[in-house]
């Protein structure tokens, strides 16, 4: 390894900070910490045509060898291109549905929960296979967005790790075996009334499941249930019942508040609604002519988030100090904390900041939100509480209603308790359905241990993970797109999960799991959905919401389940094309047309109104099912405000502030949260995941832990651009908290984290996961602990002085020095405006017209001008533009050893761009990077072979089968969006993927370059349906991958030739720029600047 | 001393270099001739069908149309093969006890559908939609020929990118009234002087796009 004072260090950079006082070279924006402090090696980097050693060649194979084999291949290439192509094979259906036209893809509504939080989907299905998951716009936790897990847990489905077989300790067993011994489990339970049999199952809000377990604790009075998510929600849970006394619900509406405070709350890209929320959030700051108004966001956390990220003002605090913090925000609001409370002491240094935020706060009375994070405490959540109803915004901002849990309770204290009773003997048996608790389980309770002294235990999982290698019995469960279900929404609305292919390895649902334990062993997930909402439907149950207390009825209802057929995988998703006919009739619109329809064209509506009256008659049950299958929500379950108040006491009952932790030097404060990417690990052999860049750090493929510039400093921590390109040689630290220790987990140095303070993502370091996510990282869950699962004090980290490399994206295909991402705040942006100034116009740089070119110029005014316009105001970072546009357009995966040489193939990137001090940067801005589609594009002249040209409506298009891969191209594009496949990545051989492709995108090989193509696949159909029609194309008809999936509108495409669409709409507002335009390069996409709304009481610096 | 070469030799170099010119050219001739060849691009091959299914008999002697099986080609990209159940409409009462018919009967007692050898295969870098092409006037013979007269079907066309070039370039040579795009009768190339007026005429009515448009790249790859 080449001597590493070769490369730039975090002491270098210290030096250059000093010598240059207020901040590096006066550069405004940076992208990281090295260019900030622009060393000379930094310099090299961005000025290499590929970062270093990206060409160098240091496979296995050595040079020799590899000249025999190339001398060998080519001799024998000659006679290898002499054979026919084998002949492909038709096969037609032997009695062809009545829906399904081959080549035409049929959408249905299914959804996917998460933490039990339901985010609506439409589900593309070419011939039977799902190949693309767009949001459900009739969906209240969707609205037509996802988020990257829903866009990625499409892989999931075709994962070849997956388990796929029924084990009784690792031997292949069939289901009557496991129904055998099941069947003497069960009587030996109910002979003990049930005491012995548990059940640990993740949240449960399926209103289905809840019924199905309802019917077995009826049976089993003495059979209890256990939920357990390392990511819960008990903060909120405790808060609500320290503030009123019960478990409520809270939905935030954010189109209703103009001021917003987010106590550690990352609403905008995760936790429940968070699409909803983001959609409302952004609504309200899209400046436009017409709108001149945005809200403002205040946010005080402790690790950098995407919503810190956007806030107008944030602070960053340690996690002891937050308490203190909010209690003074608290009293500031008039909020009475009586003796024990103790009014506000945290302030302190911040009491500027406080005073400020009170009273914009006061000013905006029942139009803003305080907004706690889940990861915060009860005494936070219940202080959030207390503020809402101290502004007027209970009812109004927020609205409370009840859990959308079917069982709420603390989940940390019910884990607890099962472990008890597993080490005193008193589980005879425990069914695990989902969940991987021996991996996430807190790490004091040992859960691995405690559960080997249960006598038969069993696992449903779709994977073969930790927990299921403990279990007897692993049963392969089924991924939700081959599932029936329900599940709700954030907002209580009931949500049917439908599923799109018959079970590809024979996996079993939870609710066929439970029915085991019923008297019908046999029934289909189907069949016992179906009946339960028959029952509900029927008793009145849908329109009052929720059926909680219905108790067992609805497996007694199971002798009228109708004979729905379910099996098979043709037929199960037939009964949702069935709803779309019935749904169609009422609508008497051309039904193919309808039920292909891309998810941009909102579903139509006009549907007769589900009254689910009492007594329903039987053919209106069937029409209520159609319709509620066909759309994916049951109408009229969305849960009724309710209205609570704070408990006369509550004050009394907080618990005093806790205590400073001491000022030890060494000792560091500790943050657990989940990962952006894989979540709480769920997605560990996610490789769509796994190398998605994560948003505020751009690290793939690793967790590590993340510093402070200041305190990586005092431990001597340091971060090195290293030799490859994408590599970051980091420092690595032994960490011990609480008797515990990780050894050599890697240190990143993050840009606005608290001095004194480590944050570690959850979910790497996986034991069992599959070929992608075993071992990968370093498992936090090891010195988690039960009673302070988000945050604690008296961490230690020594320094290893060995270093680990990381793959980073942050620093590839860098633009160098050019002003790219421009910000300003709205009060300026309004003076500007009234004065009538353009963007284009105030331009500083020269802005070059179109003819000096040395190319004749083409006329694309005679034609459709595709263009796009990216808000940087209003995109969250959120990352599922990327997902999207790898699951749409076929984008592999290569691995980290690839990304670190910088080789990802993401053909959709999101720059982020710091400002300012490293220690208190502001944003970053988020600027998402496609193919600019320039109208003189460079890419273009210097191919020798005309493998990238323009088309005539202006789309720079890449000739796969021309290209030779000189990657010229690539080398002169301004903009860095080309990607090239070194080696052949795409995987052509699992059998599995080639279900998964778009059929209507090239897979491409290697040696070949690649880039946005603006969804071309999409721009022809709609060319093709309008053409047939003899219509023009509409607005709103071609919508790109990543414009559907944002969940903020923040990506705009269309035609900028017709002035009436959203597109040149934009792009004629004043905020509209375009990239490195004084190129000349014309581009096709352009920017909005963003925005920010600062209050002016508040210094810059906190 | 004397000269090395003789002054004829001259000659030989002229004719080596003016050779080695003409011997390349003629290679690369050769070569593009070898590529357009039936012998490379499957043309005129007659393919081999688990059922001896003759579309002279169905659609030129019992003038079935072409839609009664190729159901979609008016709304889809793909023509569409027929189902088992398709043919079992007819056999199940017609040729019902035939030999050459087991196949088929086989297929619909067991469930398990006939694998046809596809014929007209394109390379899956290009994106064909039937529906545009129908829809704008191109007629099925004019791609597929004389289905009506093979008694085994074959490929009719070289299914070249030259080929599909010829039309993309000038539709007005190629393009039909869109109600005999079926008709098996119909010339399946403008030529006079007459006719390429009408194709001009229909090019304009039927909105083709020009050909700049339709021979960008992306009208076909994606």
């Amino acid at each position: 390894m080449a001597s590493r004072d070769r490369h730039i260090n975090f002491a270098l950079m210290r030096d250059r900070i000093l010598a240059d006082g207020e901040g590096g070279n006066g550069k405004q924006y940076w992208r990281s910490l090295e260019e900030f402090s622009e060393t000379e090696e930094f310099r090299q980097l961005v000025e290499r045509e590929f970062p270093q050693a990206a060409e160098e060649w240091d496979d296995p194979i050595e040079r020799r060898t590899f000249l025999k084999l190339m001398g060998a291949s080519l001799a024998l290439a000659g006679l290898s291109a002499c054979t026919y192509q084998p002949p492909e094979k038709i096969v037609p259906y032997v009695t062809q549905p009545e829906e399904i036209v081959p080549g035409k893809a049929l959408f249905f509504a299914t959804a996917m929960q998460m933490v039990g939080v339901a985010t609506g989907l439409l589900a593309k299905s070419n011939e039977g296979r799902p190949t693309k998951l767009e949001g459900n716009p009739d969906h209240p936790g969707s609205r037509g967005a996802t988020d990257v897990f829903a866009q990625a847990s499409l892989l999931d489905l075709y994962d070849p790790d997956r388990s796929q077989t029924l084990t009784f300790r690792e031997e292949i067993r069939p289901w009557s075996n496991f129904l055998e011994d099941m069947g003497r489990a069960i009587s030996a339970a109910r002979a003990r009334r049930g005491a012995g049999l548990r059940f640990l199952t993740e949240t449960v809000t399926s209103p289905t499941l809840a019924a199905q377990l309802r019917a077995i604790f009826t049976e089993f009075p003495q059979a209890r249930l256990h939920q357990y998510e390392p990511a819960g929600r008990d903060g909120a849970r405790n808060g609500a019942m320290l503030a009123f006394g019960q478990a409520v619900n809270t939905i935030y509406r954010f189109d209703q508040a103009d001021r917003i405070f987010s106590i550690d709350s990352d609403f905008l890209s995760c936790g429940p609604g968070s699409l909803a929320y983001a959609a409302d959030f952004a609504n309200r700051r899209r400046v436009t002519r017409e709108q001149r108004e945005m809200n403002r966001l205040y946010v005080v956390e402790t690790t950098l988030t995407n919503t810190g990220a956007k806030a107008d003002h944030r602070l960053a605090l340690r996690p002891s100090e937050l308490e203190g913090f909010v209690r003074a925000v608290a009293g500031a609001l008039g909020v009475q904390l009586g003796a024990a409370g103790g009014q506000g002491t945290g302030a302190g240094a911040h009491a500027n900041w406080v005073g400020a935020l009170a009273r914009d706060l006061q000013q905006s009375r029942g139009r803003s939100i305080i907004i706690p994070g889940d990861e915060q405490s009860a005494v936070v959540h219940a202080l959030a509480h207390a503020m809402n109803d101290a502004l007027g915004n209970t009812g109004k901002t927020v609205i409370y209603t009840d859990p959308i849990e079917a069982f709420p309770e603390d989940q940390m204290q019910s884990l607890r308790a099962l472990v008890a009773d597993m080490n005193a003997g008193q589980v005879e048996t425990l069914v695990i359905l989902g969940g991987n608790p021996v991996y996430n389980a807190p790490a004091d309770l040992s859960f691995g241990e405690s559960l080997n002294k249960v006598a038969l235990r069993v696992h449903l999982s779709v994977y073969k993970d930790e927990t299921s290698e403990l279990c007897h019995w692993h049963i392969p469960e089924a991924h939700y797109l081959e599932s029936w279900g329900d599940t709700r929404a954030h907002d209580g609305t009931a949500t049917i999960i439908q599923p799109l292919i018959a079970p590809l390895y024979g996996g079993r649902t939870a609710h066929e799991l439970l029915s085991v334990f019923s008297t019908q062993t046999d029934r289909t997930a189907y069949d016992i959905l179906r009946s339960y909402w028959q029952g509900q439907m029927r008793s009145g149950g849908a329109a009052t919401g929720a059926g909680r207390a219905a108790g067992g009825a609805a497996t007694q209802g199971a002798a009228t389940a109708s004979g729905q057929p379910a099996a098979g995988g043709a037929s199960q998703p037939a009964a949702g094309s069935a709803a779309t006919t019935a749904r169609n009739n009422t609508n008497s619109s051309d039904q193919t047309t309808d039920a292909t329809a891309t998810t941009a064209a909102s579903t139509p509506g006009p549907v007769t109104p589900a009254t689910a009256g009492t007594a329903s008659p039987s053919p209106d049950f069937e029409n209520l099912w159609r319709k509620a299958v066909h759309d994916g929500v049951i109408p009229n379950t969305a849960l009724p405000a309710k209205t609570v108040s704070l408990k006369a006491d509550w004050a009394s009952q907080l618990s005093a502030p806790a205590a400073q932790p001491s000022s030890n030097q060494d000792e560091l404060e500790i943050v657990f949260r989940t990962d952006p990417s894989i979540y709480d690990g769920r997605f560990a052999n996610n490789g769509w995941l796994q190398e998605l860049p994560k948003p505020l750090t751009k690290l793939t493929w690793d967790n590590a832990l993340m510093l402070s510039p200041t305190t990586a400093n005092r431990f001597g921590f340091k971060n090195d651009i290293g030799i490859k390109g994408g590599d970051v040689l980091v420092s690595t630290a032994n960490l011990s908290y609480q008797g515990r220790t990780l050894a050599a987990v890697p240190v990143w140095i993050l840009p606005g984290q608290p001095d004194g303070v480590i944050t570690v993502h959850l979910g790497y370091g996986r034991r069992r996961a599959g070929h992608i996510g075993t071992g990968r990282g370093h498992n936090a869950y090891l010195v988690r602990t039960s009673d302070a699962p988000w945050a604690g004090a008296g961490a230690r980290v020594s320094n290893t002085g060995e270093y680990y490399p990381l793959a980073t994206t942050q620093l590839h295909f860098g633009m160098e020095n050019r002003d790219v991402v421009r910000s300003r705040t709205l009060e300026e942006y309004l003076k500007a405006s009234a004065e009538g100034e353009h963007e284009e116009a105030r331009d500083p740089e020269h802005k070059p017209g179109q003819d000096e070119s040395m190319y004749p110029p083409y006329d694309y005014s005679k034609q459709n001008a595709w263009g796009m316009v990216i808000d940087t105001t209003t995109c969250v970072g959120c990352n599922a533009c990327v997902v999207a546009c790898q699951a749409e357009n076929n984008i592999p995966v290569v691995g980290k050893e690839q990304v670190m040489r910088s080789r990802e193939m993401h053909w959709l990137r999101i720059d982020a761009y710091f400002k300012g001090d490293p220690n208190y940067p502001d944003g970053p801005e988020f600027m998402p990077v496609p193919c600019m589609h320039c109208e003189n594009a460079p890419c273009e002249p210097v191919c020798p072979v005309h493998a990238t040209v323009h088309d005539t409506e202006g789309l720079n298009v890449m000739v796969y089968n021309r290209c030779v891969g000189t990657r010229y191209c690539s080398n002169n594009c301004p903009y860095k969006v080309r990607r090239f496949n070194f080696h052949l990545y795409q995987d052509f051989n699992t059998p599995t993927y080639q279900l998964m492709r778009n059929p209507d995108v090239s897979v491409r090989s290697r040696g070949v370059m690649e880039k946005c193509t603006y969804c071309i696949q999409r721009i022809q159909w709609a060319k093709i349906e309008s053409e047939k029609e003899g219509r023009p194309i509409a607005d709103g008809e071609v919508v790109t991958a990543c414009q559907a999936v944002c969940p903020t509108q923040a990506i705009i495409f269309g035609d900028s030739n017709d002035p009436g669409s959203r597109v040149a709409e934009l792009k004629r507002e004043k905020r509209n720029y375009g990239l490195l335009a004084d190129l000349n390069t014309q581009p096709r996409t352009t920017y909005l600047w963003s925005l920010r709304n600062p209050n002016t009481e508040i210094p810059d610096k906190a | 001393m004397p000269q090395i070469f003789h002054h004829s030799t001259n000659f030989l170099a002229r004719l080596s270099i003016f050779g080695a010119v003409f011997i390349l050219v003629a290679a690369v001739w050769v070569l593009a001739e070898i590529n357009r060849s039936s012998w490379n691009t499957g043309q005129w091959t007659e393919r081999q069908q688990p059922v001896q299914f003759s579309h002279k008999h169905h659609s030129g002697d019992d003038g079935i149309d072409c839609r009664y099986c190729h159901t979609s080609v008016e709304t889809s990209s793909n023509a569409g093969m027929p189902s088992t159940q398709t043919c079992m409409n007819c056999h199940s009462q017609i040729w019902a006890d035939s030999p050459y018919l087991e196949p088929v009967r086989e297929s619909w007692r067991t469930g398990k559908p006939i694998e046809w050898t596809r014929v007209h295969d394109l390379p899956d870098y290009a994106y064909f939609n039937h529906s545009i092409h129908v829809n704008k006037g191109v007629g099925c013979s004019t791609c597929h020929g004389k289905v009506d007269e093979m008694p085994i079907m074959y490929q009719a066309s070289s299914l070249q990118m030259e080929w599909c070039l010829e039309c993309h370039r000038a539709p007005e040579r190629f393009v039909r009234p869109r109600e005999q795009v079926f008709n098996m009768e119909w010339r399946r190339e403008n030529t006079t002087t007459e006719q390429l007026a009408q194709g001009r005429e229909l090019v304009s009515a039927n909105h083709i796009r020009g050909p700049l448009s339709l021979t960008s790249c992306s009208t076909c790859h994606r």
